[in-house]
């Protein structure tokens, strides 16, 4: 019966092509819109390490005097940025698997090939379990090792891409970059790696989507030559000289645990942490906040307004778009009337005339579907042209083709519902009457 | 026009006349919303700046030994100055619109800086000539003296050593309402305090805080001499518009020359100001799209579905045109009819509309919309709705009365 359901239905389009493409061209933008911005949506909120994004913690702590503290209302101003001597203690604590501290920094590097202007590269300056614990894959050699952390070592993990530009994508550890100023030895060259959102850098000062950072450097020597963070917040006269030792926040840490069980334990211990520094009178507000990668992102709400905004208003519109569907293809329905009544008198039930309007609407859905596909791509297309950070990240990916498909037919189905359930419930005789 | 028999034969195709009211009051309720988002967004791209947009251009020099900067800054300022078409050139520690954020929480009492409802505030570092350089509009008060850059030194704070401040108009409202803020005192922290010596044109911060738009007015400057440090990186240069171009190459060139070990980019605040609103600008021609392409479905479906129902009623339309009705009466009838299912749609939108301008005020950094927006939405949906039954209603009036005899 399918297949003649289908013929029939071809035949209806064939009556009202006018009316037909209407309908799957009004579908089709609805569908179009509403998958674009899922993609993007999708993109953007999505999680950067799946595999293990629920083992890896950040801590948010309240350096700030009492003064305007409202105990339970009062959330740590600057995000996961602590002070230095704080992220140093939590460290050296080595109560985690992992731990490391991070700053973003801005570094001059000098191409050692006579003739090449010197030019500035997203750094990170952090300490010697961050590759391990964000799962950096390694194109050459490795990371850092926590001694070197220590000695100040001037060593330094490159990203492919800067491997390539001044290495020409050959074997480079061992080789030196100059950077700052200041000779570094390669010990490392990453694979391509960028996490989206790049959740480290969100309250770093650097962008929350986007490329890669092309260097990475141990903290503490990075410091000692000069390096700037990106973000410093200071509550109070501060020596920008030693931001070490002043009441400035300029770091984040990161760890990775176990189990839930371990995570409960270092929220024990970071609690009992910050307590202790009150007692010390260094801290006065208790406030804590331990949140695992995705718990964090959302906490900081890395999503833009505009994404979110988008996407309701393409939901909005694919709304209007089912029910101008549902409209003419109850047009459709009644006008054909007569044509059912003579169905249902040569003995079609009213569940068979259900089927074969359903039927109808769901091609209606494929079709939108497919060219709803057809404007989500250009859409997307639209999207890779925009200025904004994520822009060249937007493509289709498997998941929403067929989403495509599943949000058409199902848009159509329920378009179809109204129109099919008056066309069963024609009565025959009067319409056979007047034939 | 009698409304009594339109409403009588809307009785009869109930589901019909309510997806059009459907349909409009949806198409009603995003138009309103998404205009008012295109309208608040067209504000913040056209926010006014109290500096030489058009004369200012940034040549940005990084990468420097900062401890030589307290000769580097002056050598280069002197050789800015030289370039045939600068009017003024001084340095800046960031600029409007760069996203390189420089703030302080400000309050008229020496008082913690982040207490509840002290005012974040961009904090602008100028070198003696800056105002000028800038372009900056006095409004009362006086610029500053060449002493009182002179004794400001930055040394090893973000807050340099000086007493005297200029401040835009928005901040000293915000501070001093009502008030003159002349001579008024603007603390930070506890330990630094400036006079306020003039009032300013509002100018632009280097970002949004989120504290919304207002605060985006909220800027200070300071005076500075420069000193070694790594901060006074912008140079500006003031010029007029048609040297910008030929001014920024030369510019780079000469101090590129003159630090070697630099990176050193031009670029003119047009440009700057270009690429801070891109995504805002794109966002705009993302909804105008939208709105397009949904007005444009709407209009589609009351076209189809009047159609059909001008195709359902051709032998009535036959019979009233039979026993006397003109052309213009059949016209008048759809067009009526439209207008009645317009303005229920147009009244159901407005109240859709409103709720969920209270949704997105809940769930996202939105004002509410003011009042007109409502009208002015219901405006265009009438007219789309009588410029979409235009045709069908034509179709209906041209119908012959001789349909009338015939059968079906």
């Amino acid at each position: 019966m399918f297949g003649y359901y289908l013929d029939l239905a071809l035949r209806s389009f064939k009556r009202n092509r006018v009316l037909t493409a209407l309908m799957v061209l009004a579908l089709g933008l609805g569908i179009g819109a509403s998958i674009t911005t899922l993609t993007v949506l999708k993109l953007l909120s999505g999680d950067p390490l799946p595999q293990k994004s629920a083992r890896l913690f950040t801590a948010e702590i309240d350096p700030l005097p009492a003064q305007g503290y409202v105990p339970g209302q009062t959330k740590p101003p600057w995000g996961n940025l602590m002070p230095y001597t704080d992220a140093m203690n939590l460290l050296q604590a080595h109560k985690a698997e992992r731990q490391a501290a991070m700053a973003l920094t801005q570094a001059k590097v000098t191409p050692v090939r006579a003739g090449e202007h010197p030019f500035f590269s997203d750094a990170v300056m952090t300490t010697a379990d961050f590759f391990a614990m964000f799962d950096a894959p390694f194109e050459y050699g490795g990371g850092w090792s926590a001694q070197n952390d220590d000695d100040r070592a001037r060593v330094a993990v490159i990203a492919s891409f800067l491997n390539d530009k001044l290495f020409g994508g050959k074997d480079s550890v061992g080789k030196m970059i100059r950077i700052n100023d200041h000779d570094y030895r390669v010990v490392g060259v990453l694979k391509d790696w960028s996490p989206q959102p790049r959740f480290y850098a969100v309250d770093l000062g650097g962008r929350s989507y986007g490329n890669g950072d092309a260097v990475f450097l141990p903290l503490k020597s990075a410091r000692a030559d000069g390096m700037d963070p990106q973000n410093v917040s200071c509550w109070q006269t501060a020596d920008i000289q030693h931001l070490e030792t002043s009441p400035c926040v300029f770091v984040s840490v990161w760890v990775e645990l176990k189990d839930a069980s371990d995570a409960a334990a270092y929220k024990t211990f970071l609690a009992n942490y910050v307590q202790q520094q009150i007692s010390l009178g260094r801290f006065q507000r208790p406030e804590v906040v331990f949140a695992d990668l995705m718990k964090f992102l959302a906490l900081e709400q890395v999503v833009p307004d505009d994404a979110r905004l988008q996407t309701n208003l393409a939901f909005g519109f694919l709304l209007i778009c089912i029910v101008n569907t549902v409209g003419l293809l109850l047009a459709k329905c009644l006008r054909r009337s007569r044509e059912i009544g003579v169905r249902r008198a040569l003995g079609a039930t009213k569940a068979a005339v259900f089927a074969q309007f359903m039927v109808e609407s769901g091609m209606v859905g494929v079709a939108g579907g497919a060219l709803g596909l057809v404007f989500a791509e250009l859409g997307l297309w639209g999207i890779r042209h925009q200025p904004a950070q994520y822009a060249h990240l937007a493509h289709l990916d498997v998941s929403m083709f067929i989403a495509t498909f599943v949000i058409a037919l199902i848009a159509s189905l329920i378009a179809g519902l109204l129109p099919a359930w008056r066309a069963c419930v024609v009565a025959p005789a009067p319409q056979l009457k007047s034939v | 026009m009698d409304i009594q028999p339109i409403l009588a034969s809307l009785r009869k195709h109930k589901i019909p006349a309510a997806l059009i009211v459907l349909e409009i009051a949806l198409a009603c309720a995003v138009l309103c919303n998404a205009v008012f988002m295109i309208g608040q967004r067209i504000g913040e791209i056209n926010l006014p700046n109290g500096m030489d947009e058009q004369g200012v251009s940034d040549i940005r020099v990084v990468g420097t030994d900062p401890k030589l900067a307290a000769d580097d800054v002056p050598r280069n300022l002197a050789v800015l100055r030289q370039i045939p078409g600068v009017t003024a050139a001084a340095v800046i520690n960031t600029l409007p619109l760069t996203n390189n954020g420089w703030n302080s929480n400000v309050g008229t009492e020496p008082e913690e800086v982040m207490s509840k409802g002290s005012p974040n505030v961009a904090t602008y570092l100028l070198t003696s000539g800056g105002e000028q350089a800038l372009g900056l509009r006095l409004l009362r008060g006086r610029f500053f003296t060449s002493e009182e850059f002179a004794d400001s030194k930055l040394g090893d704070s973000y807050v340099p050593t000086a007493h005297v401040t200029l401040v835009t108009q928005s901040l000293a409202e915000r501070l001093w309402p009502g008030q003159d803020a002349l001579g008024k005192q603007i603390w930070i922290g506890k330990e630094y305090h400036f006079t306020v010596v003039g009032i300013v044109a509002n100018v632009l911060r280097p970002n949004q805080n989120g504290e919304g738009l207002a605060a985006f007015h909220w800027s200070m400057f300071l005076p500075l001499s420069p000193g070694p440090g790594g901060f006074l990186n912008d140079y500006v240069v003031r010029t007029a518009p048609q040297d910008r171009a030929r001014v920024i190459d030369a510019a780079k060139q000469k101090l590129a020359a003159l630090s070697p070990n630099a990176v050193v980019r031009g670029i003119s605040f047009t440009d700057i100001r270009d690429k801070f609103f891109a995504t805002t600008r794109s966002m705009i021609w993302m909804l105008v799209l939208v709105c397009v392409v949904m007005l444009a479905v709407t209009a589609f479906g009351i076209v189809g579905l009047t159609s059909f129902w001008v195709g359902q009623r051709r032998r009535q339309i036959g019979i009233r045109r039979a026993v006397g009705a003109t052309r213009a009466h059949i016209m008048q009838y759809f067009q009526t009819e439209n207008f009645l299912l317009s303005s229920a749609g147009v009244a159901a939108g407005m109240m859709l509309a409103f709720g969920i301008n209270l949704y997105l005020m809940q769930h996202y950094q939105l004002d509410r919309m003011p009042w007109y927006y409502l009208p002015v939405s219901a405006i265009a949906l009438w007219l789309l709705g009588q410029l979409a039954v235009l045709g069908p209603a034509l179709r209906a009036a041209n119908v012959p009365p001789v349909v009338a005899t015939r059968d079906g």
